[in-house]
Order: C-alpha cells, then structure tokens, then sequence
C-alpha cells in the first residue's frame, strides 16, 4: 500500500498541476488565458504551478507577439507525458486496491 | 478519510477537464428539436408548393428514376431554394441561440480552440457537399442532390462528432444510411430529406436533452 502511494509523483499533488497536465495531455497549444478560464485560478496562482511544472521539464512555454499583446501557450513535453500516465497508472492501481 | 476519495476524486476532474478542454460540449440536444420541426415545415411548404406527389419530381420512364429532370419550372426553382434558406437561417439562429445558453451554464466559452476544432472539421465535408450539389444542380442531375446532402452532411457530423458529443457521430453515421438508401430510391428525395433534417434531428436532439441537457 505504501509502495503504491509512493509512485504517486509529487509534482501532480496540487490540483491545479493535475488540472494544467490533464487540459495540456489532449490539446497541442493551449493559450494562457484559456487555462485560467477553465482552471478557475488567478493570474498569479497559475503562472506559480505553471513554472513549477516547467522547472521539472513537463511542459515547454512558448511566447511571442500576436500583433502587440503578448501571447503565452504552453504544450507537455514527452517527459511529462510519461510523468503523467505514470501518475494515471498508479492512481488507477490505487483504485483497485481498495476495491 | 480524504485519501480515501482522493483516487477517485482526482481521476474525476481530470476526466472532466480533459472533455471540456478538447470537446465541445455545449452543443444543445433543443436546437436539433427545433432545427428538425423548421425542416418539416420546410418539407411540408415545398411538397405544397410543387403541389404533387413527393415522389413526382422523378424521370417516370424507368422505375426508380435517374433522377434527372430537364426542366424544372422557374418559379417553383425560386420558391423552393429560398424555402431551403429560410429553413437553414431560422436552424442556425436558434441553434446559435440555444448553444450559447448552455455554454454559459457549463462555463465553457462559446468560441474556443474546442468550438473552432469542431467547426473547421464540420465546414471542410460540408462546403464540398454544397459545390458538389451546384455541379450536379448544374448538369440537370436534381434527383442526385437529396442523396448528395444527406451523404456529405452525415461525413460532416461523423468529422465533427470526434470534437463533440458523441451523439453528433450517431447522428451522422444515421444520416450517410439515409442517404444512401435514398440514392437507391431515386426520386423520394422529399421524404428522405424531411426524415433526415426534420426527424433524425429531432429524435437525436431529444436524445442529446435527455442524456445532457437537463
């Protein structure tokens, strides 16, 4: 039982970093604003677990200029799929355990 | 006791991320209800109006028909193309108008990278369907543009389910059925029309109520 806690990866413990990889694993660029909207978070809160997430090499930021606004998307890199379907996989093991 | 629910929980809001951040779900089963009963009534003017049998716009020499008639009245032309707008136009905007609403109650935007996903994959087999229709309207080939409709309309939905409900693939699978038995059965093309926009539309749009709506 506490084998199986343990390959839960620390990284998805909050649930908006769940929530950043869920949207992130079945979309190819997905725009700032359009996570805030969907995450219910703020600005500051999510620019944190998105640099958090960035830091461990789960997901790539990409920034350029749509005319004269800045314009943020991000996508997950393969680490970070693997990372999560790790993280699927041993929330799915830890399902069954309990019946 | 919250580890206990946290499995569960977890995989929930990812599930319910994933769905509403690729597919779009606020399409409303209302306006498949109302888009079907304005073809019916679109149906039931242009049989009005052409004033005969459904089946009369066919060539009468061989059984089922080639479909095509070389003449067809000027006026009964006009008066069933701007039936077919009308219908098309009233369909859009209570389509419009019922998608919005719900789509403000699921606080999913209206238009957004799922919406536009979805209406490129519709517009790409429909857009071919309509000019393939002119060609045909061009070579006298009429008989051949209800089967047409219904087929490429079907191609578009089953295109445009993968970003939807999937009722919309249900719906769209049904409608290429349709109009391939309606190719058989040259000349019906009236009756297979209003039972595909009229009452496949309204029977997948009670379904799509039911199963999403309330």
């Amino acid at each position: 039982m506490k084998g199986l806690i343990h390959q839960l990866d620390k990284a998805f413990e909050s649930r908006i970093r769940l929530g950043i990889m869920s949207v992130l694993i079945v979309n190819e660029w997905v725009e700032f604003n359009e996570l805030k909207t969907l995450l219910e978070v703020t600005d500051g809160n999510l620019a944190s677990h998105i640099a958090a997430l960035e830091r461990k090499g789960f997901i790539e930021v990409r920034k350029r200029f749509v005319g004269k606004k800045p314009n943020t998307s991000f996508r997950v890199t393969s680490e970070g799929r693997t990372a999560f379907e790790q993280h699927l996989a041993a929330l799915e093991n830890l399902l069954r355990q309990q019946g | 006791m919250e580890t206990n629910k946290q499995p569960l929980d977890q995989l929930r809001d990812i599930k319910s991320l994933m769905e509403r951040s690729s597919r779009f779900i606020s399409l409303s089963g209302l306006a498949g209800v109302f888009s079907g009963l304005f073809a019916l009534f679109g149906a039931a003017a242009a049989y009005w109006r052409v004033n005969l049998a459904p089946w009369a716009l066919r060539d009468t020499d061989t059984p089922f028909g080639t479909g095509r008639i070389v003449h067809i009245d000027s006026g009964v032309a006009w008066f069933l193309a701007l039936d077919g707008l009308l219908v098309l136009l009233a369909s859009i905007r209570v389509s419009y108008y019922f998608t919005k609403r719900k789509a403000d109650r699921k606080q999913q935007p209206l238009w957004g990278a799922y919406s536009r996903h979805m209406l490129v994959n519709l517009s790409v087999p429909l857009v071919t369907g309509g000019i393939f229709c002119l060609v045909l309207f061009y070579h006298g080939l009429i008989g051949l543009i209800a089967p047409a409709t219904l087929v490429f309309y079907g191609l578009a939905l089953m295109n445009a389910g993968r970003f939807s409900l999937e009722e919309i693939s249900y719906l769209g699978l049904s409608e290429i059925i349709l109009g391939l038995v309606c190719l058989i059965f040259l000349g019906y093309g009236l009756i297979f029309w209003a039972l595909g926009f009229g009452v496949l539309h309204i029977v997948y749009g009670i379904l799509m109520y039911v199963r999403h709506d309330r």
